[in-house]
């Protein structure tokens, strides 16, 4: 009930003041069997802007990204991407407008090689990829830029290796390089950096920040200094709630939000 | 000179060359025993054999590079046997119109079940798929025209194109070994293409698939017709072979037999089926007398490749040869260095 308050007070400025926003959840609510993961969630997201959603284990991150991007339908509440309501948008619908997720747990084409990873990826704006009947080497025109996107992540050197061989690290960045080739316009990362070695978390970091330039990411990320040297702005999510939002200055002054990360353990 | 040549490939390991290279020797293989084989064995059992592995190749279509698990697919290997031995026999169609009817009839059937069953995945698909295999075998078992318990026998072979008599069992083996090779080109092609490429992705990581904006639903279902067709065809072939059409054909233990085959042999390898269905042929047909003891020796090869062999007998000969270029390429390198 506490976390009425700030919400309806959030939602009047938001109202009032005109902001470009490229998405938009309001009211957004999932729950699990009577477990209510998200609860009421509003969520501006300003174009241009790397807005990063944290909060404490269970908080319903997760779930937030599944209902933004449509792998899950939520329960109540509605969501327009630029000005479009897809709420009920297929997640594949959802990632050809250019909203386009990774995951929390590593998501990359086990059996494929590396460059395969980025390559399927390139290919889906091809026209023929229902051609059975076609030659691969049409494929061929791609790795150029697969190359390119392999480089910025740094894995030119194992291109060829399969992905399934590639350390947990290299394979969040590759899951990155494979994301970056659609060229959203909107990019939601959940917890890109989880299990890297700190020197990978740094270039990990540039890389998203000058992948940011051209357009609007949401990441979900529990490593706060990333947090706080690229985040625009900041949500605080608990228990399914949103509890704090605005710039990392005023959101780690916030009391409740200092209760809750040290209630779970996050100090 | 050379010593620039060999540390090019030992930093950047050709994988993409010498698959393209496997692969050319293995249809080599397949052409070198199509033309040498029936010198030693009969080719009424080698066609068999052609039959089943492109039986076994199309299932293996949809379970190797589809990850779909169908316990079905004699419906379709069945309906293109039934087709084609009907219209051979009934309608005195020429061979390579029965064939083609079988075949299209499968396709067709592959379109109506696909559609019925892509939604689900995994036991959900399986089950599913048994349970409307079993449909057509009741509808098999109960409608008149396909001859009931007997079957459809003596269908005749036919003149190709109303010019090559087929009744000699060597002309019709060069037909039907042209017709595999064929197809099994197209079957390469088909996992070697902009759509193959697709399909693995969506097989290791469907989410994923989705994510980046791949209707993942159409992928799987073309890829269950186009597996039905080729079994369609494998059914409608053998028919014609054998000049029979039977119970067995549609029986849910020839929808295990492919799934063995396809395990046997390798899935997801492109020859994997062929040595599978060849495997499986050989053994049923030199173990024959001694009876249903041969399904015990299915079985415990079944048993053997689950445990031993993951990946089938030719999946782990291409991973150890694999392991062995690898070292090559690793002394090569080393060597260049020093
Ligand atoms: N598919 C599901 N079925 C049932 N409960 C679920 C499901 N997905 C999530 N939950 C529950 O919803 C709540 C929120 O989970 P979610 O994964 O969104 O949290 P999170 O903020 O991403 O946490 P973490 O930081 O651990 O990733 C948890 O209590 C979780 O157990
Ligand atoms: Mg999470």
């Amino acid at each position: 009930m506490f976390a009425q308050a700030p919400l309806k007070s959030g939602r009047g400025r938001w109202e009032t003041v005109e902001v470009d926003a490229i998405l938009l959840a309001r009211g957004l609510s999932k729950s699990f069997r009577g477990i209510q993961a998200v609860d009421g969630v509003n969520l501006t997201v300003r174009r241009g802007t790397i807005h990063a959603l944290i909060g404490p284990n269970g908080a319903g991150k997760t779930t937030c990204f599944n209902l933004l991007t449509k792998f899950l339908n939520p329960t109540k509440g509605v969501i327009t991407f630029n000005g479009h309501d897809i709420t009920r948008r297929s997640p594949a619908d959802v990632a050809r407008l250019g909203l386009v997720r990774s995951f929390q747990i590593s998501a990359v084409f086990p059996q494929l090689t590396v460059l395969e990873n980025v390559r399927v990826a390139l290919q889906r704006k091809r026209r023929d990829n229902f051609a059975f009947w076609r030659s691969d080497r049409v494929l061929k025109k791609l790795d150029g830029r697969a190359g390119q996107l392999l480089e910025e992540v740094g894995l030119e050197g194992q291109s060829s290796h399969r992905a399934a061989d590639l350390s947990y690290g290299r394979k969040r960045a590759l899951e990155l390089a494979t994301t970056l080739a659609l060229e959203p316009e909107l990019l939601l990362l959940d917890e890109p950096m989880a299990g890297m070695a700190v020197e990978e978390i740094e270039r990990t970091a540039d890389l998203i920040k000058r992948s940011a330039r051209n357009r609007t990411v949401l990441m979900v990320e529990h490593n706060l200094s990333v947090v706080a040297a690229l985040s625009d702005e900041i949500t605080v999510l608990a228990r399914g709630h949103v509890l704090a939002e605005g710039s990392y200055a005023t959101v780690s002054r916030d009391e409740r939000v200092i209760a809750s990360y040290i209630g779970s353990g996050h100090g | 000179m050379s010593a620039t040549a060999e540390s090019n490939a030992a930093t950047k390991p050709p994988v993409k060359a010498t698959a393209a290279a496997s692969r050319l020797w293995g249809f080599g293989v397949v052409a070198l025993l199509i033309i040498l084989g029936p010198v030693v064995v009969y080719p009424v059992l080698l066609m068999k054999v052609m039959c089943f592995a492109l039986f076994a190749a199309g299932f293996n279509l949809l379970l190797g590079f589809g990850g779909l698990l169908s316990f079905g697919h004699a419906a379709y290997f069945g309906i293109g046997s039934y087709v084609s031995a009907y219209a051979a026999k009934a309608w005195g169609w020429p061979p390579e119109a029965a064939v083609t009817a079988g075949t299209a009839a499968g396709a067709l059937l592959g379109v109506i079940f696909g559609v019925v069953a892509i939604r689900r995945q995994g036991i959900y698909f399986a089950m599913i798929t048994l349970a409307l295999a079993q449909l057509i075998y009741f509808v098999c078992l109960q409608v008149p025209f396909t001859g009931g318990e007997d079957g459809l026998q003596s269908v005749p072979r036919g003149k190709l194109l109303g010019l090559v008599d087929l009744s000699n069992d060597l002309t019709l083996y060069g037909v039907v070994s042209v017709v595999f090779f064929l197809t099994l080109l197209l079957v390469s092609r088909i996992v070697h293409s902009p759509f193959g490429h697709v399909l693995r992705a969506i097989r290791d990581n469907e989410a994923r698939a989705i994510s980046l904006g791949y209707k993942t639903v159409w992928y799987r279902l073309a890829v269950f017709v186009l597996s039905t067709v080729v079994c369609a065809l494998a059914g409608a072939m053998k028919a014609i072979v054998f000049q029979l059409a039977s119970l067995t054909d549609v029986h849910w233990t020839t929808s295990g037999e492919v799934v063995l085959m396809t395990l046997v042999g390798g899935m997801g390898t492109l020859f994997g089926p062929l040595v599978g269905a060849a495997v499986v042929v050989a053994a049923e047909f030199y173990l024959a007398s001694i009876g249903s003891w041969v399904q015990v020796i299915e079985g415990g090869i079944f048993v053997a490749c689950v445990l031993g062999f993951r990946a089938g007998i030719v999946g782990t000969l291409a991973d150890f040869g694999r392991r062995s270029i690898a070292a090559r390429q690793g002394a090569s390198a080393r060597a260049a260095v020093n």
